[in-house]
């Protein structure tokens, strides 16, 4: 298929498009690592590894974690009822999966704590059973849970709608029964996609500010969230500190990106080469 | 995404078949457990909004919307929307028309290389201005000698706006692109169009849905975004207030009632963002439907 390609364009659309990419996102986000490299190794180590820092990692990756997990079950549960059952009001449903991407974070957030504090709608349902959410760290994982709920869902529901009746009709013809179809012939299916879905909301679910800070509390060694902490530091006029509490989590940042195109590349060829 | 309501119809006919469904029971508790599990998460806070900002009455919600330093929110929510949109439409279907029609080394390291504003924290997107623009940065001496402001100010919000909604519309065009290939548009090249006319009448037609889709969600995030806005604009009222920062400030001055009225104006706005969403995933399901058909009538009469 080596050929001249006839189309015009390439060198100044190519051209353009790293042009705007570089000005726009990689130059300023270099700056972050300029800015990380003007610290000597103990100020860096003492910006990004103090008790209330390491709290704050230990609070945003836990919770981002867990509420991926409560994604991945629910997720799961939501893409296969809205593509096996016909029940009213599907189609509404549907659309709604992807209104945490359509609500501002912080409209999320004070709606969030709302209906979580004391005196809210569940949060007040909670109460008399001990249990608080807002401002406590169980509200970041509620907020975390809100924001992550599409990720899963969509990456599995394609799949689900992809995977042809008849391997279903085999295995049951073969005796196997709903249990096992699932476990042995669903689950083996939509596991990558799983996978990029609990990636991709743990992902967003660490980065994450508006949402969570009207929630959280915001306590230090508490209730405090890494962004948070960036936040503080500039007002503090902090900006090497914030700056390189910025690098740590964009370093992550960045492996979890590569780790998940690179598995969704690798899951794709594995696909079609079963096809 | 855009593809998943095309194979519904034929799927619904799987739960219809016994032997490849469950028991009704289980039907109906999974089905409940979902939509209690999305209730509590999606419509009950969609709920609260409303009903907050209704508490104190019509004339308090109105007041709330139509004071001067709301009015400005929406006016520069507008403004950084109205600037960051077409720069990201630019950029999407330029990045989108070299990945998807030519072959060139690092391509997939481009794609990735793309996507990261997704993956990058909003506080941290508005860092990196500050990093920049800001009075210590790169450039801070040089703008505070020409009096030019960017962070703390107006520029400094549509440059947070546009690096977050950065890959929506090349991220929708992109696989859509691919999909097509490029037959059509080098047949319209050996038939003598030129490259303009060639864009607007062969591939401008094919990607349109995609296209609005990617405004619709970069739209909504650009007039939603919190974070990243919010580093680099000093909440200055009525001059660097978005609609959501002026909602933040409202909550913190624990005036409940007049953030809630802010809040449904973008809860509103996100209500819409789904109905286009939706509309334009039917539309474009029905143009491939139809494109189908065609390619199945042609086949059967040859």
């Amino acid at each position: 298929m080596a050929q001249k390609n006839t189309l015009p364009g390439f060198n100044l659309s190519l051209g353009y498009a790293l042009l705007y990419l570089s000005l726009i996102v990689l130059i300023p986000l270099s700056a972050v690592f300029f800015k990380t490299f003007t610290l000597s190794w103990t100020d860096f180590l003492e910006a990004v590894a103090s008790p209330r820092v390491l709290a704050s990692y230990e609070l945003t990756f836990g919770a981002s974690f867990i509420a991926a997990l409560i994604n991945v079950v629910f997720g799961v549960l939501t893409a296969w009822v809205l593509t096996r059952y016909q029940f009213f009001g599907r189609k509404l449903v549907d659309a709604f999966v992807d209104f945490p991407f359509a609500l501002p974070t912080a409209v999320a957030g004070i709606a969030l704590s709302a209906i979580y504090a004391k005196n809210g709608w569940i949060g007040g349902l909670l109460e008399p059973l001990g249990i608080t959410i807002a401002y406590t760290p169980l509200g970041v994982i509620v907020a975390l849970t809100f924001i992550g709920l599409p990720f899963v869902v969509r990456t599995v529901q394609p799949v689900l709608e992809d995977l042809g009746a008849e391997v279903e009709e085999a295995a049951t013809s073969l005796g196997a029964n709903r249990w096992q179809v699932f476990y042995k012939i669903i689950l083996p299916a939509i596991w990558p996609a799983v996978i990029t879905g609990f990636a991709l909301a743990f992902a967003r679910a660490i980065g994450e500010y508006g949402s969570v800070i009207f929630i959280a509390g915001n306590m230090p060694m508490l209730s405090e969230i890494t962004p948070l902490i960036i936040i503080t530091k500039l007002e503090q006029y902090d900006y090497a500190g914030a700056t390189a509490v910025a690098a740590v989590m964009l370093v992550i940042s960045f492996i979890l990106l590569f780790a998940i195109n690179g598995f969704q590349w690798w899951s794709n060829r594995r696909y079609s080469s079963i096809k | 995404m855009t593809s998943t309501t095309q194979y519904s119809k034929y799927h619904s006919k799987v739960g219809l078949n016994q032997a490849t469904s469950e028991p009704a029971l289980v039907r109906y508790s999974l089905v409940g457990i979902t939509l209690l599990f999305l209730s509590l998460f999606l419509f009950v806070p969609l709920a609260a909004v409303f009903t907050e900002a209704l508490r104190k009455g019509i004339e308090t919600y109105f007041s709330a919307l139509s004071e001067p330093d709301a009015l400005s929110a929406i006016q520069l929510t507008l403004t950084a929307a109205a600037i960051s949109l077409p720069l990201n439409l630019i950029f999407g279907v330029t990045a989108a028309w070299a990945i998807a029609k030519f072959e060139f080394k690092g391509k997939s390291f481009l794609i990735t290389l793309i996507d990261l504003p997704f993956a990058v924290s909003p506080v941290i997107a508005g860092l990196i201005y500050v990093l920049i623009f800001g009075a210590q940065g790169w450039f801070g001496e040089w703008m505070s000698d020409h009096d030019f402001k960017v962070i703390f100010a107006i520029p400094g919000i549509v440059l947070a706006t546009t690096f977050v909604t950065f890959p929506f519309v090349a991220r929708e065009l992109i696989p859509l692109m691919q999909a097509q290939g490029k037959e059509e548009e080098e047949a319209a090249m050996v038939l003598g169009a030129n490259g303009l006319q060639m864009f607007w009448y062969v591939t401008l037609p094919n990607i349109k849905w995609g296209l609005l889709y990617g405004l619709i969600l970069c739209n909504a995030r650009a007039m939603g975004e919190f974070g990243a806005v919010s580093v680099v604009s000093g909440h200055i009222r009525g001059l660097t207030n978005t609609l959501p920062l002026h909602v933040e400030i409202l909550y913190n001055e624990y005036n409940y009632a007049a953030a809630f009225a802010v809040a449904s104006i973008l809860a509103l706005l996100a209500l819409l963002t789904l109905a286009l969403k939706t509309y334009v995933e039917w539309q474009s399901a029905k143009n491939a439907e139809g494109i189908e058909r065609e390619i199945m009538e042609r086949v059967i009469k040859d």
